[in-house]
């Protein structure tokens, strides 16, 4: 937390973006100015983001921030119409509100060799714990998966804090195969003291059962639909050695060998038919 | 406007005026306002019932003490602006608690015209008054000496919200924190469209800013910023930030999709519109067949909702019975009205559901109503036997709130009940100096009025306290810029652009 209440700049309302990176096909970088969140944001927390009127609050983990400048970074994966309205920002424009810095931070267990697993855009999500980690001294090994070689992002990032094994579904970046393969491998070779899993809820579940035989304690970053972020709405509820906890301030980081992931994949899929709808709609109204 | 005072005697003969409020048809098309409110005839007519008591109970009947008689024979004499002034001067809400408050267990239960036939309908005159005042100029920058205190308020809700009138008032520089990105709290995520329209609360909300209140939303204490490092940048701090907490029935079947809090659904419609889906980007499930479990003022706010949304069938299911309704008369006359079935005395024990996991029904039992229990009030018994399943494809839970520990495990030395609320002594402060409290989060769920009651009467402990202390904080040479800095800015919001009249 910074010495003193950080203030807001002056002028037009809303958080301007300075820059957006197309990092992947759907997948883009935001760097965006917000001295509050900015100034005393730790690893493993988000951001509630709600582009203006009418727009939805969705939840967004920090990727990275620089308290000097103000300005946190948001990896955004194009998916629904919100995602696709923010990944159009172009520097200069704004947006309206962000609230945070929210959730628990990262409980970081710094002591021997931590393995990181992420998939797709839950790489953004993984390495401000591994930088995190790094800080603390870890001897980090990454396990960052894709689909493909262009969906592979912050390898770069994941390489300058330790080992990296990239890993893609065809075999065209890294190891050809899943992430819990090349996981089962390096918890085969030498002993880890912790792994950390972000990405799609199928790859953090088959995280838990690839530890839980070596018994080594396991911690994901759950993304639950979310709707207010402080406690509120309980629309995060996750189910964690058979009790209720919300994710937005209970979380989003969880023991994995306790997490009920059958039915957080199953809730995430509560507006489905609906999101199809949205998107529709946007491209009428476009079109 | 008479000319003659009227005798005891006929003002006795006026019968109580109804609420004028819109067909049940065109209310289940739109999220319109029900009551449509007092014509100025009607109005006339209503305060010439109240016999303007010499000891007028009815103000003691109000947690905010509003000079009822004051502003009632205002009317009558139409004198709408003298009206205002005095009901301003005791309630920084008057439009919504005009609207919303129990009146029926507050001042116009202890109206005396209510021990023989029916009370003066406070209620509506407020409403009247406050709605009266929304289409004038009102002289709202009412000229105070600035006392060099500042103080944060956190949580924008109406506790929170009369707390930086008063303080404002007093010549205090007030800043809220709100957490959404929208203040009013309750008034703005809770309470639907229908009975409390959010133009109306915005508008409140402007005119504390037009006032000098400061309101910074999208700052989570506990969060963004701690308790401590608040306190060390304020004279005093009023945390007002409610029992946000939803509470679940911890039966079967919560996970299920099709499952709201009532926290959830009222907050998906109401403020993040998403009954105008695919408008709005945030998306609702439009039940069929809604079940709504509880009897309070938020479970018939929500059952009216799914109405609303287009539900064929909105059920409210409650363990004890009509009497014991905890809702607001009018709401469950509404409710009755519109359509809504009720399933009293039935208790539910799971929510049932079918392989894809979207829900089916709410396994449930008839109960009798055996002996008071802690709460005063006859405990259900389930009947042995009477299981059954409503069907339905949406449950929303709606059995009540609790502790928000999101501020209080950020403060680790701020003394908090085990139930998570914050403990206050008889002035409002919290065992931490400068660090008052009040409404639901020292008190547990309740109603609009109490919070503000709460606000009202701690932010006068507050002004005392600020009083007997030498400013310490603002010689800090950190806190001057800060002050500097954010009084020269305007409001986040859209929808509460600042009125600029911060200096």
């Amino acid at each position: 937390m910074s010495e003193q209440l950080t203030t807001r700049v002056p002028g037009t309302p809303g958080h301007e973006v300075i820059t957006n990176t197309q990092l992947s096909l759907d997948v883009h970088k935001l760097v965006v100015r917000a001295p509050l969140v900015a100034a005393g944001r730790q690893p493993g927390q988000f951001v509630i983001v709600r582009l203006g009127d009418g727009a939805e609050r969705i939840p967004l983990t920090i990727a990275d921030s620089n308290a000097d400048d103000g300005s946190i970074v948001l990896v955004i994966q194009a998916v629904g119409k919100s995602t696709n309205d923010l990944v159009a920002l172009s520097p200069g424009d704004r947006i309206h509100d962000i609230a945070g810095p929210l959730g628990r931070p990262s409980d970081l267990v710094a002591e021997g060799t931590v393995v990181c697993v992420a998939g797709g855009v839950g790489a953004a999500v993984m390495f401000p714990i591994a930088q995190g980690l790094a800080d603390l001294g870890a001897d980090i090994i990454t396990v960052l998966g894709a689909r493909t070689a262009d969906s592979v992002v912050y390898a770069d990032e994941f390489t300058a804090l330790g080992k990296l094994i990239v890993c893609t579904d065809d075999g065209t970046a890294g190891r050809k195969g899943f992430v819990t393969d090349a996981l089962a491998d390096v918890l085969d070779e030498r002993s880890a003291n912790v792994v950390y899993a972000a990405g799609p809820v199928a790859m953090m579940s088959a995280v838990a059962e690839t530890t839980q035989p070596h018994d080594v304690r396991t911690i994901v970053s759950l993304n639950p639909i979310m709707v207010d972020g402080t406690g509120m709405c309980g629309g995060c509820r996750v189910t964690v050695d058979g009790k209720m906890r919300f994710s937005c301030v209970d979380g989003p980081e969880f023991d994995a060998h306790g997490v009920d992931f059958d039915e957080l994949a199953d809730r995430l899929g509560t507006y489905r038919h609906l999101e199809r709808q949205a998107t529709t709609h946007t491209c009428r109204s476009a079109g | 406007m008479t000319d003659q005072p009227l005798s005891k005697r006929a003002r006795m003969k006026i019968a109580r005026q109804e609420m004028p409020s819109s067909d049940v048809r065109v209310r289940l098309g739109s999220f319109a306002e029900v009551n449509l409110g007092f014509t100025e005839q009607i109005a006339l007519l209503e305060a010439q019932r109240c016999l303007d008591c010499k000891r007028a109970t009815c103000v003691d009947g109000c947690p905010v003490s509003v000079d009822i008689p004051g502003f009632v024979v205002e009317i009558e004499r139409g004198d709408l602006a003298a009206a205002a002034r005095i009901l301003f001067a005791d309630n920084a809400l008057p439009a919504v608690t005009g609207r919303v408050c129990p009146q029926e267990t507050q001042c116009e239960a202890v109206c005396v015209l209510g021990r023989k036939g029916a009370s003066v309908a406070i209620g509506y005159l407020e409403r009247f008054v406050a709605d009266w005042a929304r289409g004038q100029d009102r002289d709202s920058a009412v000229a105070m000496q600035p006392s060099g205190r500042r103080v944060a308020v956190i949580g924008a809700g109406p506790g929170g919200l009369t707390a930086a009138d008063e303080l404002t008032r007093r010549g205090h520089a007030v800043t809220v924190y709100e957490a959404l990105h929208l203040p009013g709290g309750v008034l703005s995520y809770g309470i639907p469209e229908f009975r409390l329209p959010n133009e109306i609360v915005q508008d409140e909300v402007r005119r504390l800013e037009a006032l000098g209140v400061q309101i910074e939303c999208n700052v989570v204490i506990g969060r963004t910023y701690t308790l401590e490092q608040l306190r060390a940048e304020f004279d005093a701090v009023f945390v007002s930030v409610g029992a946000g907490l939803p509470v679940f029935l911890g039966i079967p079947g919560e996970g299920l999709k099709g499952v709201y809090t009532a926290n959830e659904y009222l907050t998906r419609v109401n403020l993040m519109r998403s009954y105008a889906f695919p408008d709005a980007d945030t998306p609702v499930l439009h039940g069929d067949r809604v079940v709504v479990i509880g009897g309070g003022n938020v479970a018939f706010d929500a059952v009216r909702t799914a109405l609303r949304l287009g539900a064929r069938t909105a059920t409210i299911v409650y363990r004890r019975g009509r009497t014991e309704l905890p809702a607001r008369v009018e709401e469950i006359d509404h409710a009755e009205e519109e359509g809504v079935l009720f399933q009293l005395q039935v208790s539910p024990l799971a929510i049932e559901g079918n392989e894809d996991r979207w829900v089916t029904g709410v396994r449930c039992v008839d109960t009798e109503l055996g002996e008071p229990d802690e709460s005063g009030r006859r405990r259900p018994v389930p009947i042995e036997g009477s299981e059954r399943v409503i069907p339905c494809d949406t449950v929303v839970v709606a059995v009540g709130t609790r502790a928000n520990p999101l501020l209080t495990s950020s403060a680790p030395n701020l003394e908090i009940t085990d139930r998570g609320y914050l403990i206050a002594d008889d002035r409002g402060m919290t065992n931490i100096p400068g660090v008052f409290a009040g409404g639901d989060i020292v008190r547990g769920s309740a109603t609009v009025i109490l919070a503000m009651g709460d606000g009202k009467r701690i932010a006068g402990m507050i002004d005392e306290y600020l009083c007997a202390t030498e400013v310490t904080v603002n010689s800090k040479p950190s806190a001057s810029t800060v002050a500097t800095e954010s009084e020269s800015q305007q409001s986040l919001t859209d929808a509460v652009p600042s009125v600029g009249a911060q200096q």
